[in-house]
């Protein structure tokens, strides 16, 4: 057997992470996103802006603000230890917070194209079949907006699953606890140990690529996934 | 308030973008009401404003009696609280529900207590039974505007709303969705507000129009009586239109013509036209438009022509048309409002002025249902 038990405890912990990384980001991008196709606020510029900085910022620099903010002096440490959750960096719940910031804009611009795609003009039109807003929005725009939920997920999951830079600033390490597949490869590759290296970067590759080749190949060619 | 029964009660303020909507009507609570004008004159924003879709500066609004908008007493139901129906100028289905499911979308968010509206009965009025298990987007436009009126119905509203339901059809599509609209006239009890630009719709189905301008309602009254008022624009464009009531009488099945005999002006004898039509069972009321342009005018009454109906009439105003070098004259045929859109030359060459008696010579006739 090529893969090593602690390889296996790696892609455990890294498909834990990127599920729960992809269901909160859900929960928390729906909204953001729905306010970002919606809203005339003049705010809507800035905050377009903060939710794509992922995009172009080195993960590294997002880490080591998010180590920073978790850490025993920082804001969101004071608050975590206050609530007498402890501190969050090098835990794996530090992590999925990490992964929630970095990936966030892989699932909120597949969103906002989603509902700005639907318009206001079925929800005027549910408004008027007696359906309250929320209603609608499980009636009426959740089902309009499948596909764009779908794309969400997979590269909001996809994303997470392909982190290193985060995950090393505010994960460390840790076998079993933070040691996601990035930060295994990266270790066997210091340690020399191509060939597990390998067993894992390919592994990598064809998962990725079997995930974009579903995303593409289910869009129609109008399309475009961000 | 008893004053407001059965009556449909709106006024407000409005201010969209730079436009000022002004309007205090106190409108039918039964029938179709016509919403007229131009574009720009502030119909939509008027029907989407009694939808709860745009907010009042300040208004009050109370639909046969159930106040759905008093903002001095902080009264302001959102839409999906408003009993009414609302039909959008593009059908606005749902994309991802075939008809049937369209149609339940509202009817189950309604209390069964209060569905009125047969859903059987409807769908066949509006021909849409046989459509049931489709999907919208395989729909002709014509089909999906049906299912977007019987969709509205579906939830028995208090009040219909309708919003230029023809104009993104073409005239094909439009000639086939009227005769449902004024079946549903005719068989559902359900007060309308219909908005629309066109003469000819009002004609067919409004039995009261109101004409807004700039925001403001510049006239109301019963459909005939408005819409062949000269100080009105709509009257004299190119499709000006005049709506007279009628009584369908004997049928000549030889030559396929139908005899109507037209309201009976006081003392005097009632005005009678034929048209080649199919039958239509005997003493039923019948609606006639006669676009101004189909209407020609004779200082005498000339029978040698091939032109079947003409009428005594008497010139009651005369206003230029929205060409300058055509005028639209009113004329009082026999107790029953006419227009008719002469040149200026020949208006000048006849010599008419208010008062005068002369012959119009009416080129086409249709009847309204």
């Amino acid at each position: 057997m090529p893969l090593t038990s602690a390889d296996f405890a790696a892609i455990r912990l890294t498909l834990e992470l990127a599920s729960l990384t992809t269901v909160l980001l859900l929960i928390i991008g729906t909204p953001i996103a729905w306010w970002l196709a919606h809203t005339r606020s003049r705010l809507k510029g800035p905050v377009g802006a903060i939710v794509a900085l992922p995009l172009v910022l080195p993960p590294t620099v997002i880490g080591f603000y998010l180590l920073v903010a978790m850490g025993p002096n920082g804001f969101v440490g004071q608050a975590t230890q206050a609530l007498g959750l402890g501190t969050l960096p090098f835990t794996f719940a530090g992590l999925v917070v990490g992964s929630v910031f970095y990936s966030l804009p892989f699932v909120v611009q597949p969103l906002t194209n989603a509902f700005g795609a639907i318009g206001r003009r079925p929800l005027e039109a549910a408004a008027t079949l007696r359906a309250s807003p929320l209603d609608t929005f499980f009636s009426v725009v959740v089902p309009l907006a499948r596909p764009g939920f779908i794309t969400a997920a997979i590269l909001g999951f996809a994303h997470t699953v392909g982190e290193f830079g985060v995950v090393l600033m505010i994960g460390g390490n840790i076998p079993g606890k933070t040691r996601v597949v990035s930060t295994q490869i990266f270790d066997h590759v210091e340690a020399l140990e191509y060939a597990q290296a390998h067993w894992l970067a390919a592994g990598m590759v064809v998962f990725s690529f079997v995930i974009l080749l579903l995303l593409y190949s289910s869009r129609r060619a109008n399309h475009h996934v961000i | 308030m008893p004053a407001d029964e059965a009556r449909i009660v709106l006024r407000a303020r409005v201010r969209h973008d730079d436009f000022l909507l002004d309007v205090d009507l106190s409108l039918p609570g039964r029938g179709v009401t016509g919403l007229f004008g131009h574009s720009g004159s502030g119909k939509t924003t008027c029907l989407r404003l009694m939808a709860g879709l745009i907010k009042a500066d300040s208004g009050y609004l109370c639909v046969n009696g159930d106040i759905w908008l008093d903002t001095d007493h902080r009264v302001d139901l959102p839409t999906h609280q408003r009993a009414l129906g609302y039909v959008f100028q593009e059908p606005s289905l749902f994309a991802h529900l075939n008809v049937l499911r369209n149609l339940q979308y509202g009817q189950k968010r309604v209390a069964a207590s209060e569905h009125r509206v047969d859903m059987a009965h409807m769908t066949a009025l509006l021909g849409i039974d046989h459509l049931l298990t489709r999907m919208p987007d395989s729909l002709s436009g014509g089909e999906r505007q049906r299912v977007g009126i019987a969709r509205a119905l579906a939830t028995s509203p208090r009040l219909l709303l309708m919003d230029e339901p023809l104009a993104a059809l073409d005239l094909k599509r439009k000639r086939e969705i009227l005769p449902y609209l004024q079946r549903l006239h005719d068989e559902l009890d359900i007060p309308v507000i219909y908005v629309s630009h066109s003469p000819d719709e009002m004609a067919r189905l409004a039995d009261h129009l109101v004409v807004l301008d700039a925001g403001r309602a510049v006239a109301r009254g019963p459909v005939a009586h408005t819409l062949a008022r000269l100080d009105l624009p709509a009257s004299r464009t190119d499709d000006a239109t005049a709506m007279i009531p009628a009584t369908a009488c004997e049928y000549d099945v030889q030559y396929g013509l139908l005899t109507v005999e037209l309201q009976a002006p006081e003392g005097g004898t009632p005005g009678r036209l034929r048209l080649v039509h199919p039958p239509v069972a005997p003493r039923s009321s019948v609606r006639l438009a006669v676009q101004a342009r189909d209407v020609s005018l004779a200082l005498h009454d000339q029978d040698a022509g091939s032109i079947l109906n003409r009428l005594a009439a008497r010139v009651q105003a005369i206003a230029p048309a929205e060409d300058p070098n055509h005028v639209i004259v009113r004329l009082d045929a026999a107790g029953s409002p006419l227009l008719a859109r002469i040149t200026r030359f020949s208006c000048d060459r006849l010599a008419l002025e208010p008062g005068m008696h002369l012959w119009a010579q009416i080129k086409a006739v249709s009847l309204l249902q």
